[in-house]
């Protein structure tokens, strides 16, 4: 028999249901494996073996009593920038090193409610800003595929815990691809819900107009549970829009026979990767051989995605950043002169080199007479760039794109060179822009081996459709069920 | 247009960042490189394009105005660097 910690979600809760295994056998088999793995991934900051068996034993009573809801007793990973009351939550940063939110996040409390097991807190980019995990305070987290590279970022623990079996399920957050890179790196399936789908009540903010909440899991039937119980309208976030939906598992089994999918010539032009290349023409005879037909698009403002990005998301960042100052909560420097110089030396002492880059940018950028030449101007072209998507919508149910340029790229290949670092999300970033839903699902391996994802968007709130498409791609293909030696 | 250190002075002063003279040369040179990057957007046309904000359309949800419960003082203060028990701690600012 394969061990607890192999297994998806709904098989899990199967086994619960009837009995043949317990929570706390899982917890303890997922906690194990955390255990042996964790001095060569580093998928987590901070693990929780006293609480996951606290709450497994809680979920095992409502499994007896029959109170048990479709999560019940599944254990998962939440990353370290939700609030976990009483715990630390760091956010990958040495200036939130000791904080322990005296509330739970929205979606934490969705979690504690469904009776499931918060693992630990899955390591991530500092602030979430980075494409590989490196900038974390607490050190980087390695591919379980390979050790030697990224998993991708900045929710690179949250993705390589449910690769390697060191979590069933987890949560992430992507701001510019934070959840679809490190699925793409690490061979999961994960998802940014449309903007305002998931509360972000006690999400350590980044970037405010482009965060989103998301799942990450082995299969999408798994990524649906998740998402149907994440995907909730929350009076705490005033951005959270009152839509409903329905179960996301019910559109599993539909047929895509009929169904268009959008080919944006931007994107494929980029492609320099002849695996990358590949598996997106193997992905796309896959979806033909079920009926799906193909249109050829322009997004032509998509081109401009990384610069307007890197303007927004660094003024949004300075502004929000601005909270750390050493008095309420987090790190304070010893040593100062007065009250400004108190705020100076907190915050050189406490942010790392990205953190500090992208404060910098952006108070340049707002700085008074760069205003109109930076933010204003990337403002405009974030229309421009929905309105793109908007018109390419008209023509097709969802857009195929590939998530990134390349497979997983080596630790310290790009740490010191934030341009080409910032490049890895291309592909990413105008789903971000745009505030649409996108899926990140393996479509593939590279030559050597490495996970190679695929990215599907939608139009607003059509999440349900990614969920039947991506559901059709892997009835056909076996990418997602191949799992890291490590 | 090159990014001077009297620049990186100024923002890392606005900011509130205290940058050592290693990280002020960095980031003198990386600014430089990335403002060049964004240079890029000069060439959209963007004439009568209104500026986007966020994703989704903003209004202001209205709730009852009732009384619940909210953190307590011990809460509020148990993540505080400085504290004395009723109020957060900071430097004398007035002379």
């Amino acid at each position: 028999m394969s061990h607890l910690y192999e297994k998806t979600a709904s098989d899990l809760a199967g086994l619960l249901r009837s009995g043949k295994v317990s929570s706390v056998e899982i917890t303890e088999s997922v906690l194990s494996r955390i255990e042996s793995l964790e001095p060569a991934v580093h998928s987590y900051v901070n693990v929780y073996p006293d609480l996951a068996v606290s709450m497994a034993k809680k979920a095992d009573e409502d499994i007896r009593r029959g109170t048990a809801k479709a999560l019940t007793g599944i254990p998962i990973a939440i990353k370290d920038n939700m609030c976990l009351e009483g715990r630390k939550t760091t956010c990958g940063s040495h200036i939130l090193a000791n904080f322990r939110p005296p509330f739970d996040s929205s979606v934490v409390k969705l979690i504690k409610d469904e009776r499931m097991v918060i693992l630990g807190s899955a390591n991530m980019d500092e602030f979430a800003m980075g494409s590989s995990t490196e900038t974390s305070c607490w050190g980087t987290t390695h591919n379980p595929w390979d050790i030697e590279r990224t998993p991708g970022g900045s929710s690179g623990g949250s993705a390589a815990a449910v690769a390697c079996g060191q979590a069933i399920v987890s949560l992430g957050s992507d701001t510019g691809g934070s959840i679809r890179l490190p699925a793409s790196f690490c061979g999961v399936t994960g998802m940014k819900p449309t903007y305002g789908a998931v509360s972000r009540f006690g999400l350590v903010a980044y970037a405010s107009s482009l965060d989103q909440i998301g799942p990450f899991a082995r299969d999408i039937r798994d990524m649906s549970l998740l998402l149907n119980l994440i995907y909730k309208h929350d009076s705490l976030d005033s951005t959270s829009v009152e839509i409903g939906h329905s179960d996301f598992t019910s559109f599993l089994d539909n047929s895509v026979s009929g169904m268009t999918l959008g080919l944006p010539t931007e994107f494929f032009g980029k492609l320099t990767n002849e695996d990358v290349e590949k598996n997106l023409s193997e992905a796309r005879r896959i979806f033909e051989k079920q009926g799906v037909n193909f249109v050829e698009l322009s997004l032509p403002s998509l081109d401009y995605g990384i610069a307007a990005y890197y303007i927004i998301a660094p003024c949004e960042a300075s502004s929000n950043l601005a909270r750390y100052d050493g008095v309420k909560y987090g790190h304070r420097a010893e040593k100062f002169d007065n009250m400004i110089d108190m705020y100076c030396r907190t915050r050189a002492e406490g942010f790392g080199q990205e953190a500090k880059r992208r404060i910098m940018l952006g108070t340049y950028a707002l700085s008074s007479g760069y205003y109109d030449a930076y933010y204003l101007k990337a403002a405009k072209i974030r229309t421009l760039i929905t309105q793109d998507f908007k018109k390419a919508f008209e023509s097709c149910d969802a857009i195929l794109s590939p998530v990134a340029p390349a497979p997983a790229f080596k630790i310290g290949e790009k740490i010191d060179d934030p341009i080409q670092m910032y490049l890895t999300d291309v592909f990413t970033i105008p789903v971000n822009m745009a505030g649409l839903p996108g899926i990140s699902c393996p479509a593939g391996f590279s030559r050597d081996g490495l996970p190679i994802g695929m990215q599907l968007i939608s139009s607003h709130f059509q999440e349900s459709k990614l969920v039947q498409l991506v559901s059709a791609f892997q009835r056909e293909t076996d990418h997602h069920l191949k799992r890291p030696a490590i | 247009m090159k990014i001077t250190l009297e620049q990186v002075d100024y923002v890392s002063a606005l900011g509130r960042l205290a940058l050592s003279p290693d990280e002020k040369t960095k980031f003198m040179g990386q600014l430089d490189d990335i403002l060049k990057y964004m240079d890029t957007l000069e060439s959209v046309s963007t004439d009568n394009v209104e500026p986007m904000a966020g994703p989704v359309e903003l209004f202001t949800p209205l709730r009852e105005d009732l009384v619940r419960p909210s953190l307590s003082v011990d809460q509020a203060l148990a993540n505080a660097p400085s504290s004395d028990g009723s109020s957060f701690v900071v430097p004398k600012i007035i002379e």
